[in-house]
């Protein structure tokens, strides 16, 4: 099954660059500390502003610390964030959005409010506020991202619910002593859940980007822990004369990006064309 | 011994333009092991009389009076919902019309039939050794290898069987079937029925057998009752009105195309007129606006004429036979 779907994404020219992509960036991840053999943040002030070498194959920075290591473990914490917020949001939009699909009106009608008016909060005041109360970290980040994500994953959640709610199978699985609990579990989830994770594969490039946003705003995770927003930053302080380290943060994050839009684009035209023009 | 009787049931839809009487002081019972049919065109109020007996009418429905007595001691029209809940795939257990749609898209049809079981203690072995034990009852060929099939692996009619392999699973007292044959072609539907009279020899249950088809009605049902608008215009024994039916509607169903209905029609044959609009009934006998017999008695509600044995028509002038109708 895997196997048949991984072959059939790679016959897809995007589709292809986008899996490799996303299995590079996933393994250096994942292998980082494998893959160089400098400490991501240890200062060496003898080598700052060292431009790429064998030595650093990236360069180095304004403190002398190995980019490439940088990167690597830059890339820990934007794929953490990634997924984990992505995989909360989901939870918390599915329970969220089965409760208003299958609940009663009134509570459908609070809950589409909510999101709503969660929905029209502009992304970076809602950054900027939550940072106010909580100070950057990595939490501000998560809530961020999920704050942004939840309501549109709740409410398609709801729509398909309210279709399936009266689905012949479900109606028939009523008559049979299912409780609510179990029809939503057994007869609705599973049949909404395929194109939603399709859906939400494809929102990880902008997490990735709202992660990279936050740091680089000096909102997000807090150095020294690396971050591919920080090391943006950092280039762009210094972009007259070490052009390499806007380098090594951007290219990271426009690589991902391109590589899950890609992947989550062609899954989707493959498996569920009636989502095509949707995102 | 009785395993549903409905007396004099009501129920009534809120609507934006008032309340509508989708049934009226209905009545009706099903012995053990008996198989009771129920016709009447469409909207006539076959799905909410289920839905009323089931306890899942929906939210704007209401039971207005009357009682569902099931099983002898319990009232359904009262029940209170987890109670209700227990009942339902355990002692009550219902096939519907659209064997497309009853199962589970997602899900193979083993792992449905083991779900269906999740009320009994026996471990997954078990259950999926009374899954295919039951698939084999309906019929179905090679079961254990299609276990692990999905629903869009079977054909129409297997599909129809599952479904009905999955409602006798747990041996029900009561199996209630919406019009389960509709959508199939005849040569299926003659097997279909045949299947569930075995069936319900072999499980010893009870079926209240929704149909369009005059004909499925009298090869399967024991009884049958005939509704109107919501209400039971005539019932019996099935040989009793097929024989000899004497409400007027009755009357026009069964005379409209005889050649036909001895073959199976996939309709009820249409008669003139439609029916009347339920948030407004006619103040007598509520087939008054249709009914070539009508004269100004019709214009106050009918009594119910006792015709012998459990034969019942409601109507003035229920002493008039089929054969003299033309006449
Ligand atoms: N939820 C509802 N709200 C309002 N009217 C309804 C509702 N459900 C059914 N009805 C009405 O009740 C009547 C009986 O419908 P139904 O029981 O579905 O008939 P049948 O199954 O015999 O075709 C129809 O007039 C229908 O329009
Ligand atoms: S009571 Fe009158 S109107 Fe009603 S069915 Fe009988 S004859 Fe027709
Ligand atoms: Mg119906």
């Amino acid at each position: 099954m895997i196997w048949r779907t991984v072959r059939r994404i790679m016959r897809e020219p995007l589709g292809a660059i986008g899996l490799t992509l996303v299995t590079v960036v996933e393994l250096s991840a994942v292998f980082a500390s494998g893959l160089t053999s400098y400490a991501p943040s240890k200062i060496s002030p003898a080598e700052r502003f060292a431009s790429p070498s064998l030595l650093h194959l990236l360069g180095t920075d304004h403190l002398g610390r190995d980019l490439l290591t940088r990167v690597l473990y830059g890339g820990r914490v934007a794929l953490l964030i990634a997924l984990g917020a992505t995989a909360v949001s989901l939870v918390v939009g599915v329970v969220l959005g089965l409760i208003a699909g299958y609940g009663p009106r009134w509570l459908d009608n609070v809950l589409l409010l909510i999101f709503d008016a969660v929905k029209s909060f502009p992304t970076v005041m809602l950054a900027l506020t939550l940072v106010t109360l909580f100070g950057p970290s990595l939490y501000a980040v998560v809530l961020v991202v999920m704050l942004v994500n939840v309501p549109g994953y709740a409410r398609i959640i709801r729509t398909q619910t309210l279709v399936l709610k009266s689905a012949e199978h479900v109606m028939a699985a009523r008559s049979m002593g299912a409780s609510a609990g179990r029809i939503l579990r057994v007869h609705i989830l599973p049949n909404i859940i395929g194109p939603i994770l399709i859906l939400i594969s494809m929102d990880i490039p902008v997490v990735v980007a709202i992660e990279a946003g936050m740091s680089f705003l000096g909102l997000g995770v807090r150095p020294p822990t690396p971050s591919w927003g920080a090391i943006l930053n950092d280039g762009f302080a210094n972009i007259r004369d070490s052009y390499w380290i806007v380098i090594a943060g951007g290219l990271p994050i426009v690589l991902t990006t391109l590589g899950f839009t890609f992947f989550g684009e062609t899954l989707r035209d493959l498996f569920d064309p009636r989502l095509k023009g949707r995102s | 011994m009785t395993v549903l009787e409905v007396k004099n049931l009501s129920v009534a839809f809120h609507t934006e333009s008032g309340p509508l009487e989708a049934l009226k002081q209905v009545s009706f019972s099903v012995p053990a092991n008996r198989s009771v049919g129920v016709v009447g065109e469409s909207g006539c109020g076959k799905s909410t009389l289920i839905n009323a007996i089931l306890g899942l009418l929906a939210d704007n429905g209401e039971i207005t009076s009357g009682e569902i007595i099931f099983e002898g001691d319990k009232d359904l029209a009262r029940l209170d919902p987890t109670a209700m809940r227990g009942l339902r795939g355990l002692r009550i257990a219902t096939v519907f019309q659209d064997p497309m749609g009853a199962l589970n898209p997602v899900l193979s049809v083993g792992r449905q039939m083991r779900d269906i079981q999740y009320r009994s203690n026996l471990s997954k072995r078990d259950k999926d050794a009374r899954s295919v034990a039951m698939l084999r009852k309906v019929r179905i060929p090679d079961p254990e290898s299609r276990l692990t099939q999905f629903p869009h692996e079977f054909s129409g009619g297997m599909k129809q069987r599952i479904a009905i392999a999955m409602a006798l699973m747990m041996e029900p007292a009561l199996l209630i079937a919406d019009e389960p044959t509709t959508a199939l072609d005849a040569t299926l539907e003659v097997a279909t029925i045949e299947l569930l009279k075995d069936l319900q020899r072999d499980i010893g249950c009870s079926v209240l057998f929704i149909s369009h088809h005059l004909g499925v009605i009298a090869e399967l049902c024991d009884e049958m009752i005939v509704m109107y608008a919501g209400e039971v215009v005539e019932s019996g024994t099935t040989r009793e009105i097929f024989h000899d039916a004497r409400h007027p509607y009755t009357q026009k169903l069964l005379a409209c195309d005889p050649a036909r209905l001895s073959q199976r029609v996939a309709r009820l044959p249409t008669i003139a007129g439609t029916l009347p609009d339920l948030r407004r009934r006619p103040s007598g006998c509520v087939f008054q606006p249709r009914c070539d017999r009508a004269d100004a008695q019709c214009l106050t509600p009918p009594p119910s004429a006792v015709l012998g044995g459990s034969h019942i028509a409601h109507c003035w002038h229920a002493d008039i036979p089929l054969g003299a109708m033309n006449a």
